[in-house]
Protein backbone atom coordinates (compact mmCIF):
# COMPACT_ATOMS: atom_id res chain seq x y z
CA UNK A 1 0.00 0.00 0.00
CA UNK A 2 1.29 3.48 -1.21
CA UNK A 3 1.63 6.38 1.41
CA UNK A 4 -0.23 8.26 0.10
CA UNK A 5 -2.28 10.12 2.53
CA UNK A 6 -1.61 13.12 1.50
CA UNK A 7 -2.24 12.37 -2.12
CA UNK A 8 -5.69 12.10 -3.44
CA UNK A 9 -4.49 9.74 -6.90
CA UNK A 10 -6.25 7.13 -5.89
CA UNK A 11 -9.56 9.17 -6.72
CA UNK A 12 -9.44 10.94 -9.91
CA UNK A 13 -8.13 14.45 -9.78
CA UNK A 14 -9.93 17.36 -9.81
CA UNK A 15 -10.34 19.36 -12.97
CA UNK A 16 -8.47 22.18 -11.69
CA UNK A 17 -5.28 19.97 -10.80
CA UNK A 18 -5.67 18.15 -14.01
CA UNK A 19 -6.00 20.95 -15.88
CA UNK A 20 -2.89 23.04 -13.88
CA UNK A 21 -1.17 19.20 -14.38
CA UNK A 22 -0.22 18.71 -10.61
CA UNK A 23 -1.03 16.47 -7.97
CA UNK A 24 -4.63 16.74 -6.72
CA UNK A 25 -3.56 16.55 -2.65
CA UNK A 26 -5.90 15.37 0.39
CA UNK A 27 -6.89 19.32 0.62
CA UNK A 28 -6.55 20.43 -2.72
CA UNK A 29 -9.40 23.20 -2.38
CA UNK A 30 -10.14 23.49 -5.58
CA UNK A 31 -11.32 19.76 -5.47
CA UNK A 32 -15.13 19.55 -4.17
CA UNK A 33 -16.17 22.47 -6.65
CA UNK A 34 -14.14 21.58 -9.43
CA UNK A 35 -15.00 18.00 -10.55
CA UNK A 36 -13.15 16.01 -13.22
CA UNK A 37 -16.91 15.44 -14.59
CA UNK A 38 -17.08 19.22 -15.58
CA UNK A 39 -13.37 20.45 -16.91
CA UNK A 40 -14.97 23.08 -18.56
CA UNK A 41 -16.04 24.76 -15.39
CA UNK A 42 -12.79 25.42 -14.04
CA UNK A 43 -11.18 26.70 -17.93
CA UNK A 44 -13.87 28.92 -17.94
CA UNK A 45 -12.67 30.42 -14.45
CA UNK A 46 -9.24 29.64 -15.00
CA UNK A 47 -9.16 31.96 -18.05
CA UNK A 48 -10.92 34.69 -16.53
CA UNK A 49 -10.04 34.60 -12.78
CA UNK A 50 -6.91 32.92 -12.93
CA UNK A 51 -5.97 30.00 -10.58
CA UNK A 52 -4.17 32.06 -8.02
CA UNK A 53 -7.19 34.90 -7.56
CA UNK A 54 -9.69 32.19 -7.01
CA UNK A 55 -7.92 30.80 -4.22
CA UNK A 56 -7.30 33.88 -2.36
CA UNK A 57 -10.83 34.41 -2.54
CA UNK A 58 -11.66 30.94 -1.19
CA UNK A 59 -9.54 31.80 1.42
CA UNK A 60 -11.24 34.72 2.09
CA UNK A 61 -14.49 32.92 2.95
CA UNK A 62 -15.83 30.05 5.08
CA UNK A 63 -16.23 26.52 3.89
CA UNK A 64 -20.04 26.23 3.50
CA UNK A 65 -19.64 29.86 1.91
CA UNK A 66 -17.22 28.46 -1.28
CA UNK A 67 -19.87 26.41 -3.00
CA UNK A 68 -21.65 29.30 -3.71
CA UNK A 69 -19.14 31.36 -4.54
CA UNK A 70 -17.62 29.24 -6.68
CA UNK A 71 -20.35 29.22 -8.25
CA UNK A 72 -21.12 32.26 -9.11
CA UNK A 73 -17.28 32.62 -10.40
CA UNK A 74 -18.15 30.09 -12.71
CA UNK A 75 -21.43 31.76 -13.82
CA UNK A 76 -19.67 35.31 -14.67
CA UNK A 77 -16.78 33.31 -16.39
CA UNK A 78 -18.83 31.91 -18.69
CA UNK A 79 -20.80 35.25 -19.17
CA UNK A 80 -17.79 36.60 -20.01
CA UNK A 81 -16.60 34.23 -22.41
CA UNK A 82 -19.89 34.33 -24.06
CA UNK A 83 -19.73 38.03 -24.23
CA UNK A 84 -16.21 39.19 -23.63
CA UNK A 85 -17.21 43.12 -23.86
CA UNK A 86 -19.91 43.28 -20.96
CA UNK A 87 -20.04 39.78 -19.85
CA UNK A 88 -22.91 39.58 -16.77
CA UNK A 89 -23.40 43.11 -17.44
CA UNK A 90 -24.93 42.78 -20.16
CA UNK A 91 -27.44 40.68 -18.74
CA UNK A 92 -27.88 42.58 -15.84
CA UNK A 93 -28.46 45.57 -18.15
CA UNK A 94 -31.18 43.39 -20.28
CA UNK A 95 -32.92 42.41 -17.09
CA UNK A 96 -33.56 46.37 -15.48
CA UNK A 97 -35.05 46.99 -18.73
CA UNK A 98 -37.30 43.97 -18.59
CA UNK A 99 -38.00 44.82 -15.08
CA UNK A 100 -39.30 48.57 -16.23
CA UNK A 101 -41.48 47.42 -19.15
CA UNK A 102 -43.45 45.09 -16.91
CA UNK A 103 -43.58 47.33 -14.28
CA UNK A 104 -45.37 49.83 -16.98
CA UNK A 105 -47.25 47.23 -18.03
CA UNK A 106 -48.51 46.87 -14.19
CA UNK A 107 -48.97 49.87 -13.92
CA UNK A 108 -51.28 50.09 -16.98
CA UNK A 109 -53.24 46.63 -15.89
CA UNK A 110 -53.99 48.47 -12.88
CA UNK A 111 -55.12 51.70 -14.21
CA UNK A 112 -57.41 49.29 -16.72
CA UNK A 113 -58.34 47.62 -13.23
CA UNK A 114 -59.53 50.97 -11.53
CA UNK A 115 -60.83 52.61 -14.88
CA UNK A 116 -63.29 49.44 -15.23
CA UNK A 117 -64.49 49.37 -11.32
CA UNK A 118 -65.23 52.92 -11.63
CA UNK A 119 -67.35 52.54 -15.09
CA UNK A 120 -68.99 49.51 -13.57
CA UNK A 121 -69.75 50.68 -10.54
CA UNK A 122 -68.09 48.43 -8.09
CA UNK A 123 -67.12 49.80 -5.27
CA UNK A 124 -63.36 50.18 -4.64
CA UNK A 125 -63.06 48.41 -1.43
CA UNK A 126 -63.91 45.27 -3.43
CA UNK A 127 -61.06 46.03 -5.24
CA UNK A 128 -57.66 44.60 -4.73
CA UNK A 129 -55.47 45.93 -7.51
CA UNK A 130 -51.79 45.00 -6.78
CA UNK A 131 -49.44 46.96 -4.94
CA UNK A 132 -47.85 48.27 -7.12
CA UNK A 133 -45.69 50.48 -4.04
CA UNK A 134 -44.63 46.70 -3.19
CA UNK A 135 -43.22 46.57 -6.28
CA UNK A 136 -40.29 49.27 -5.94
CA UNK A 137 -37.60 48.54 -7.45
CA UNK A 138 -34.78 46.75 -5.39
CA UNK A 139 -32.52 48.33 -8.12
CA UNK A 140 -31.84 51.74 -8.93
CA UNK A 141 -34.28 52.65 -11.93
CA UNK A 142 -32.47 52.32 -15.58
CA UNK A 143 -32.84 55.53 -17.56
CA UNK A 144 -34.70 53.99 -20.89
CA UNK A 145 -32.58 56.51 -22.97
CA UNK A 146 -29.79 54.22 -21.92
CA UNK A 147 -30.21 51.24 -23.60
CA UNK A 148 -26.43 50.42 -24.02
CA UNK A 149 -25.14 48.79 -21.10
CA UNK A 150 -22.19 50.14 -21.25
CA UNK A 151 -23.91 53.42 -20.47
CA UNK A 152 -26.08 51.96 -17.91
CA UNK A 153 -23.39 51.19 -15.70
CA UNK A 154 -21.15 53.66 -16.46
CA UNK A 155 -24.18 56.61 -15.48
CA UNK A 156 -24.37 54.46 -12.17
CA UNK A 157 -27.79 52.88 -12.78
CA UNK A 158 -26.93 49.46 -11.99
CA UNK A 159 -26.41 49.25 -8.58
CA UNK A 160 -23.85 52.38 -8.11
CA UNK A 161 -23.24 51.88 -4.39
CA UNK A 162 -25.85 49.83 -3.90
CA UNK A 163 -23.73 46.46 -4.48
CA UNK A 164 -24.56 43.72 -2.85
CA UNK A 165 -23.12 43.78 0.30
CA UNK A 166 -25.19 40.31 1.01
CA UNK A 167 -23.40 37.76 2.81
CA UNK A 168 -26.38 35.06 3.24
CA UNK A 169 -27.65 33.12 0.39
CA UNK A 170 -31.09 35.07 -1.34
CA UNK A 171 -34.19 33.90 -0.49
CA UNK A 172 -34.88 32.65 -4.09
CA UNK A 173 -33.30 30.45 -6.53
CA UNK A 174 -29.59 30.93 -8.14
CA UNK A 175 -29.27 30.93 -11.53
CA UNK A 176 -27.29 28.06 -11.23
CA UNK A 177 -29.89 25.89 -9.40
CA UNK A 178 -32.32 25.55 -11.91
CA UNK A 179 -31.30 27.24 -15.17
CA UNK A 180 -33.23 30.14 -15.25
CA UNK A 181 -30.71 32.10 -17.43
CA UNK A 182 -31.25 28.93 -19.67
CA UNK A 183 -28.11 28.46 -21.64
CA UNK A 184 -25.88 29.51 -19.27
CA UNK A 185 -24.43 26.24 -18.00
CA UNK A 186 -21.62 25.94 -15.41
CA UNK A 187 -21.59 22.63 -16.50
CA UNK A 188 -18.45 20.41 -18.43
CA UNK A 189 -18.47 19.23 -21.71
CA UNK B 1 9.45 53.42 -24.79
CA UNK B 2 8.66 56.67 -24.18
CA UNK B 3 7.15 58.03 -20.24
CA UNK B 4 4.10 59.72 -19.97
CA UNK B 5 4.32 63.03 -17.39
CA UNK B 6 2.43 61.26 -15.25
CA UNK B 7 1.93 57.33 -14.97
CA UNK B 8 -1.98 55.67 -15.24
CA UNK B 9 -3.24 54.46 -12.13
CA UNK B 10 -1.99 50.89 -13.29
CA UNK B 11 1.07 51.39 -14.13
CA UNK B 12 1.61 53.66 -10.68
CA UNK B 13 0.14 50.67 -8.34
CA UNK B 14 2.17 48.10 -10.60
CA UNK B 15 4.80 50.34 -9.95
CA UNK B 16 6.16 50.50 -13.28
CA UNK B 17 6.52 52.84 -16.08
CA UNK B 18 3.78 53.64 -18.42
CA UNK B 19 4.79 53.49 -21.73
CA UNK B 20 3.05 55.76 -24.46
CA UNK B 21 0.90 52.80 -25.82
CA UNK B 22 -0.22 51.58 -22.56
CA UNK B 23 -3.45 49.48 -22.84
CA UNK B 24 -4.67 50.10 -18.93
CA UNK B 25 -4.01 54.16 -18.97
CA UNK B 26 -6.76 55.24 -21.21
CA UNK B 27 -9.49 53.34 -19.15
CA UNK B 28 -7.64 53.77 -15.65
CA UNK B 29 -6.62 57.19 -15.05
CA UNK B 30 -4.36 57.93 -12.27
CA UNK B 31 -7.17 60.12 -10.72
CA UNK B 32 -9.43 57.13 -9.71
CA UNK B 33 -6.48 54.52 -8.17
CA UNK B 34 -9.49 52.57 -6.87
CA UNK B 35 -10.84 51.60 -10.03
CA UNK B 36 -7.65 49.41 -11.39
CA UNK B 37 -7.24 48.39 -7.67
CA UNK B 38 -10.88 46.31 -7.58
CA UNK B 39 -9.70 45.00 -10.96
CA UNK B 40 -6.38 43.87 -9.50
CA UNK B 41 -7.52 42.58 -7.12
CA UNK B 42 -10.21 40.38 -8.56
CA UNK B 43 -9.18 39.39 -11.60
CA UNK B 44 -5.29 40.23 -11.86
CA UNK B 45 -2.94 42.78 -14.15
CA UNK B 46 -2.18 40.19 -16.42
CA UNK B 47 -5.64 38.54 -16.77
CA UNK B 48 -6.95 42.55 -17.55
CA UNK B 49 -4.95 43.54 -19.90
CA UNK B 50 -5.20 40.45 -22.19
CA UNK B 51 -9.14 41.18 -21.89
CA UNK B 52 -8.72 44.58 -22.65
CA UNK B 53 -6.38 43.64 -25.56
CA UNK B 54 -8.30 40.27 -27.25
CA UNK B 55 -11.76 38.65 -28.23
CA UNK B 56 -11.31 34.92 -28.77
CA UNK B 57 -14.30 34.81 -31.09
CA UNK B 58 -15.13 31.53 -30.83
CA UNK B 59 -17.34 28.81 -32.96
CA UNK B 60 -16.76 31.83 -35.49
CA UNK B 61 -17.21 29.43 -38.96
CA UNK B 62 -16.08 26.46 -37.11
CA UNK B 63 -13.07 28.00 -36.03
CA UNK B 64 -11.34 30.04 -33.02
CA UNK B 65 -10.38 33.58 -33.84
CA UNK B 66 -8.58 35.93 -31.86
CA UNK B 67 -9.11 39.52 -32.68
CA UNK B 68 -7.90 42.88 -31.40
CA UNK B 69 -10.54 44.15 -29.09
CA UNK B 70 -11.73 47.17 -30.83
CA UNK B 71 -10.61 50.56 -29.43
CA UNK B 72 -14.30 51.94 -28.51
CA UNK B 73 -15.31 48.32 -27.23
CA UNK B 74 -12.17 48.72 -24.50
CA UNK B 75 -13.67 51.46 -22.38
CA UNK B 76 -16.94 48.81 -22.25
CA UNK B 77 -15.00 46.35 -21.67
CA UNK B 78 -12.93 47.99 -18.93
CA UNK B 79 -16.12 49.23 -17.19
CA UNK B 80 -17.97 45.99 -16.83
CA UNK B 81 -15.07 44.59 -15.49
CA UNK B 82 -14.48 47.37 -12.93
CA UNK B 83 -18.40 46.44 -12.09
CA UNK B 84 -18.11 43.16 -11.64
CA UNK B 85 -14.84 43.45 -9.38
CA UNK B 86 -16.75 46.27 -7.07
CA UNK B 87 -19.49 43.93 -6.64
CA UNK B 88 -17.60 40.52 -5.99
CA UNK B 89 -15.49 42.60 -3.22
CA UNK B 90 -18.57 44.05 -1.91
CA UNK B 91 -20.25 40.33 -1.95
CA UNK B 92 -17.38 37.59 -2.33
CA UNK B 93 -19.89 34.90 -2.15
CA UNK B 94 -22.41 36.13 -5.06
CA UNK B 95 -20.65 39.14 -6.54
CA UNK B 96 -22.93 40.78 -9.29
CA UNK B 97 -24.52 37.38 -9.67
CA UNK B 98 -26.76 38.42 -6.55
CA UNK B 99 -28.19 41.21 -8.72
CA UNK B 100 -29.14 39.04 -11.54
CA UNK B 101 -31.17 36.43 -8.91
CA UNK B 102 -32.46 39.63 -7.44
CA UNK B 103 -33.51 41.26 -10.92
CA UNK B 104 -34.86 37.73 -11.98
CA UNK B 105 -36.76 37.15 -8.72
CA UNK B 106 -38.36 40.46 -8.93
CA UNK B 107 -39.53 40.16 -12.79
CA UNK B 108 -41.22 36.70 -11.90
CA UNK B 109 -43.05 39.11 -8.72
CA UNK B 110 -44.23 41.46 -11.38
CA UNK B 111 -45.32 39.17 -13.65
CA UNK B 112 -47.25 37.36 -11.38
CA UNK B 113 -48.90 40.58 -10.55
CA UNK B 114 -49.85 41.00 -13.70
CA UNK B 115 -51.43 38.08 -13.89
CA UNK B 116 -53.54 38.11 -11.03
CA UNK B 117 -54.23 41.80 -12.29
CA UNK B 118 -56.02 40.63 -15.08
CA UNK B 119 -57.44 37.63 -13.60
CA UNK B 120 -59.34 40.27 -11.53
CA UNK B 121 -59.88 41.81 -14.13
CA UNK B 122 -61.64 38.66 -15.80
CA UNK B 123 -63.25 38.17 -13.00
CA UNK B 124 -65.44 41.17 -12.30
CA UNK B 125 -66.14 41.12 -16.40
CA UNK B 126 -67.83 37.54 -16.11
CA UNK B 127 -69.29 38.18 -13.06
CA UNK B 128 -70.80 41.70 -14.73
CA UNK B 129 -71.74 39.51 -17.67
CA UNK B 130 -73.79 37.13 -15.51
CA UNK B 131 -75.56 40.03 -13.75
CA UNK B 132 -76.46 41.62 -17.41
CA UNK B 133 -77.69 38.26 -18.53
CA UNK B 134 -79.93 37.71 -15.43
CA UNK B 135 -83.74 36.85 -15.12
CA UNK B 136 -84.68 38.54 -18.83
CA UNK B 137 -87.88 40.27 -19.12
CA UNK B 138 -90.31 39.21 -21.57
Amino acid sequence: MSSSSNNNSYNSPCAACKFLRRKCLAGCIFAPYFPPEEPQKFVNVHKIFGASNVTKLLNELLPHQREDAVNSLAYEAEARVRDPVYGCVGAISFLQRQVQRLQKELDAANADLIRYACNTGIPSSALQPAETASMQPILPPVNTRRTHPAAAFAAGSIGDDNGGGFFQPPPYSLPWDDNLSGDIDAGGE
Amino acid sequence: MAVHGSRCAACKYLRRRCPQDCIFSPHFPSSNPQRFAYVHRIYGASNVGKMLERIALLKLDGFENDQRVPEFERSHVADSLHFEAKCRIEDPVYGCVGFISRLEHQIHSIESEIAMTRALMMMYESSLNRQKGGPSEH
